[in-house]
């Protein structure tokens, strides 16, 4: 696997970040798996690299599940490439991951910022 | 989902495969665009996804079920394997089939003789009631194949008795299904009123019999017919039902059909047709036993009321049985026989299973059988073991290649054992496939025309899971062995020796050497046994039983419905001989009572000179020429003639057995003798006119008794069913055919059944005949199996010896040393082999004993047939490697080195 030195979040997301990241991204509009991970770098101005071998073996997890469905489809460069696109449930669970990581991150903001905030 | 999943497997790798090939094709095109060259951008690309086969090998796993991956990798590449290796397979598969196959076919009648039970409701419950103790036997007349009470005792005993919640019994009889003429024998059974309710068997169409129907003296009753008869008679008709059938010479409406599993209460014997034991004054008439306690003809079973032992049930009986003979002692017998027959107690036995007469004479041959059938099978893994050492051997390097670049060995031992597994289930299957073929073979061989042998054979989960077991332990035996072994080496040493060592396996070459020392062993038992079997029947087939079996035919008539009276009997039977004798091709007839061997026997005591002598005396009724028909000469004296007439002084020929019994020392001819008979009966005195040669009398087995013929001629009631002997030297058919004419021309209506005494007597050595052919094949089978081995073995100490062959060759030893040097060894393990084999032939000699006639289980002369066979054949086998060692060019050989 491909190994860098920074950025530090590299290859460390917290336990199913990954799949609430691919899932937020999706609910923009349909996409394919090199756009997942472009879009993931980008918005979050470079500080989270996906490893692109991660990503697949999540994607397939996800559309299992049912969350997210998969079509071939034509690349704006003209390659056939495999599109997703969020499921009714999967905007289900983005919404409920969304609620569930706020929660997370408040939880864990109370630690590292006591009551005096 | 976990399965589709796992289903879809392959079809989601390749979308994967497709998916991550277009992801870097897109990123390629991506670095192009920033200014990279094209293999630049496809390098830089590759980096970045990562490595594609792993990912989709995540991918992969996550849709697969671990376990069952594993299992079915290995089962392809052990059938990659063995596709590899046709013959190996073919011969690994082929035997294994053979050898699960016999011990199948054997379990299968041992479970349907003596382990199944019946196919009747709680059949744990049931018990069979009969006489349990006897001080003198009993007295009187026994019919059917299983004589255990009579009608009066049945009725007393089931109106007595308070342990069963119901009781039935039932009686074995023949029927003829033929309105006159020739007979077509049919399988009957008569059964009590509360037989069916009582088993808990319910009606297949229309109703079965209750106790309605069993009434003393019904007229017309119904008839209940079995499946295999309504399917076989009927197509399975439901308008079978109300029809009429012809039974015997007397019409009986089909009230119903009996289910398919249902095949009577006794192992071996089927049924046709059933009727009320109220029917059985019918057909016999003045003999009926219905009302005489002194004719045994039922069996009776009872069901024990819940929570009443079996022990309690046979102390009630105990206690009732004083007072149910003390009412029902026979008016004809005597004093000492009445007081005997009060001594009777009645008990109880288990019949879960049944009950056989089957079992207690084939208990001990189907035993040994699978004693025999085990050791073929040991055998045959003893083999696939060393075939399986010698293509782990083969592989040697391949294993210490995986073991060394990390490869489990428990994983490896798994792989190995992956194709012994798929061998003993491609065998086991074809196990099956040779156990139905085999056991109905099995029953074919054991039926004859007189008693034909009904034996469920639906194989059941108990055979299914012998099988398997079987099957599986097979596999292990021959299979785990190697396989550990296998990843016993040393990976550096192995790698090292590269396919020449000779020093790492000698253990496992041990081994092997063993496993051949074991199939020779294992195959001299069999061998052994071969060899006594085979000789006992030979000694019983050549014995001179005193009368002739070639060509001699019987006639058994029937003249109940030809309503000939008994004064017109004795004229009628002149009448049939005469015209018996006269037809083309046979040249002696005689009336008799029994024919040696036939199954029918009369024996009583004599009283010489007014004293009762010891012993019993077998007794025949034959007529003028019978000893002529079954060439058993006359030593001294006439043979009867037409002037022994009743109204004659009685006259009696007798064996010399019977004269060096009872006249020992003077002349029998000329004496008189007296048969003893029940009071208030005539003894007349009969006067010796003739010594016939000794003959054997019920069975081949048994020594020369006294036997005495009186004159059929005498007979002042002749039977109303004679039988007629004729020696013929035309076929059987055209014999038969004539004979039924003579029969028929004489009254249409007499029915005529024909037995030859060379079935009869071939009939009674069926057990023999079973264990002599059986054991042979088997005996051959090992030794085929043995020698293969040996051969195996050998051609492989060949091989690796070759380039120590070519140096001797080198140094001068001719093709005789080399030869001389191959085949001692193999001498070797055919002796050790030989010395283990001995002894574990006379220690299984024992179980075979009884079997055996006059030949002792450690017969010298048949161990050193049997070693001087399997040498001479396992010698040829070492030969063959031996020759093709000589013939080594030593150049060749050491230009290898």
């Amino acid at each position: 696997m491909p190994k860098r030195g920074n950025p530090p979040m590299q290859g460390e997301l917290l336990q199913g970040t990954l799949d609430l990241l691919i899932l937020k991204t999706l609910a923009l509009g349909p996409a394919h798996g090199h756009t997942i991970a472009s879009a993931i770098e980008h918005r979050s101005e470079a500080v989270l690299q996906v490893e692109h071998g991660s990503l697949y073996p999540a994607l397939h997890r996800l559309e299992d599940r049912g969350w997210i469905a998969s079509f071939w489809g034509t690349s704006e460069n003209n390659r056939r490439a495999r599109y997703y696109r969020l499921t009714p449930r999967g905007r289900t669970q983005l919404a409920r991951q969304t609620s569930r990581w706020d929660e997370i991150v408040r939880a864990v903001n109370r630690i590292l910022r006591p009551a005096h905030d | 989902m976990g399965w589709s999943r796992f289903l879809r497997r392959r079809y989601w790798d390749a979308e994967r495969a497709r998916e991550l090939e277009a992801h870097l094709a897109i990123e390629t095109d991506e670095n192009i665009a920033r200014g990279m060259t094209p293999d630049a951008a496809r390098t830089a690309a590759r980096r970045k996804l990562g490595n594609p086969v792993l990912i989709r090998e995540e991918i992969y796993a996550m849709n697969s079920l671990g376990f069952v991956e594993s299992v079915l990798q290995d089962l392809r590449y052990g059938a990659r394997l063995l596709r590899r290796n046709p013959t190996f397979a073919l011969v690994a598969t082929l035997t294994l089939a053979l050898g699960t196959g016999a011990n199948t076919a054997i379990f299968q009648l041992v479970n349907a003789v003596t382990l199944r039970t019946l196919p009747v409701e709680h059949p744990e419950q049931l018990v069979e009631v009969r006489i349990v103790k006897t001080r003198e036997g009993r007295t009187g007349s026994f019919i059917g194949n299983r004589p255990a009470l009579s009608n009066p005792l049945w009725e007393r005993i089931r109106a007595e008795q308070q342990v069963f919640s119901g009781m039935l019994a039932w009686s074995a009889v023949n029927f003829n299904l033929s309105a006159g003429g020739e007979v077509r024998p049919a399988q009957g059974m008569l059964v009590s009123g509360d037989f069916f309710p009582t088993l808990g068997v319910h009606a297949a169409a229309g109703r079965l019999f209750t106790p309605a129907d069993d009434v003393r003296g019904c007229a017309t009753p119904g008839a209940v017919i079995s499946d295999a008869f309504w399917q076989r008679e009927y197509g399975g008709e439901a308008s079978a039902v109300g029809r009429s059938i012809l039974v015997t010479g007397h019409r009986f409406d089909i009230i119903g059909v009996a289910p398919p599993p249902f095949y009577g209460v006794e192992v071996g014997q089927g049924f046709d047709i059933a009727l009320p034991i109220c029917a059985e004054p019918l057909f016999r008439g003045a003999q009926s036993g219905v009302d005489k306690a002194d004719v045994w003809f039922l069996a009776a079973l009872g069901r024990l009321k819940p929570h009443v032992t079996i022990e309690q049930a046979s102390a009630q009986l105990d206690a009732i049985s004083a007072g149910i003979f003390a009412t029902t002692v026979p008016p004809r017998y005597d004093a000492q026989t009445a007081k005997d027959y009060q001594a009777f107690k009645v008990g109880a036995r288990p019949a879960a299973t049944g009950v056989s007469n089957l079992r207690s004479a084939y208990s001990d041959p189907l035993n040994i059988l699978l004693g025999v059938t085990a050791i073929v099978l040991l055998i045959t893994c003893a083999n696939l073991a060393n075939l399986m050492l010698a293509r782990a051997t083969a592989r040697e390097r391949e294993i210490a290649v995986r073991l060394a670049i990390g490869a489990s060995r428990r994983r490896i031992v798994r792989q190995m054992l992956s194709e012994s597994v798929l061998i003993a289930m491609i065998g086991g299957a074809g196990g099956l496939l040779v156990a139905r073929w085999f056991s109905a073979f099995l029953v074919a061989f054991l039926s004859t025309d007189s008693n034909p042998l009904f034996v469920d054979l639906q194989p059941d989960g108990r055979v299914f899971a012998f099988t398997s077991g079987v099957a599986l332990t097979a596999c292990l035996l021959f299979g785990l062995t190697p396989a550990v072994r296998a990843t016993r080496t040393a990976p550096g040493a192995t790698m090292k020796a590269a396919g020449r060592s000779l020093s790492d396996s000698r253990e496992r070459f041990g081994i092997r050497r063993a496993l051949v020392v074991l199939q020779v062993a294992l195959s001299l038992v069999l061998v052994v046994g071969a060899l006594l079997f085979a000789r006992s029947l030979r000694n019983l087939t050549h014995l001179d039983p005193g009368f002739r079996q070639d060509g001699v035919v019987v006639a058994n008539a029937d003249y109940r419905k030809a309503e000939i009276k008994p004064e017109e009997r004795a004229a009628v039977n002149r009448a049939i001989l005469e015209r018996l004798r006269a037809v083309p091709g046979v040249d002696a007839a005689a009336e008799a009572f029994t024919t040696p061997v036939g199954g029918n026997f009369w024996n009583n005591r004599v009283i010489i000179g007014g004293a009762e002598q010891p012993g019993n005396v077998n007794f025949n009724r034959p007529g003028p020429g019978y000893f002529r028909a079954m060439g058993t000469p006359l030593t001294a004296g006439r043979d009867f003639d037409e002037h022994d007439t009743p109204q004659s002084p009685k006259v009696a020929i007798v064996s010399e057995a019977f004269a060096r019994k009872y006249f020992s020392g003077r002349s029998a001819l000329g004496q008189s003798f007296q048969i003893t008979a029940p009071i208030g009966e005539p003894r007349p005195f009969l006067q010796i006119v003739g010594i016939a040669r000794d003959t054997k009398y019920t069975d081949l087995r048994e020594a020369f008794e006294p036997l005495a013929y009186v004159a059929a001629g005498q007979d002042e009631e002749p039977t109303g069913y004679p039988r007629f002997v004729l020696h013929a030297t035309v076929s059987l058919p055209s014999v038969t055919a004539a004979a039924t004419r003579v029969f028929t021309d004489v009254n249409p209506a007499i029915a005529v059944q024909y037995q030859t005494v060379q079935s009869q007597v071939s009939g009674s050595l069926l057990r023999e005949r079973l264990m002599a052919t059986l054991s042979g094949f088997f005996g051959g089978l090992a030794v085929l199996i043995a020698t293969i081995g040996l051969y195996g073995v050998m051609s492989y100490t060949v091989a690796r010896r070759r380039v120590e062959i070519g140096i001797r060759m080198a140094l001068g030893a001719d093709r005789g040393t080399v030869i001389r040097m191959i085949v001692r060894e193999a001498g070797m393990l055919l002796a050790a082999g030989v010395i283990i084999g001995t002894v574990l032939a006379t220690i299984a000699g024992r179980a075979a004993a009884t079997l055996l006639y006059e030949l002792k289980p450690w017969d010298p002369a048949t161990i050193a047939a049997s070693i001087a066979a399997l040498g001479g054949v396992t010698l040829l086998a070492s030969w063959l490697p031996a020759r093709r060692a000589s013939r080594l060019a030593p150049t060749a050989a050491l230009r290898e080195e």
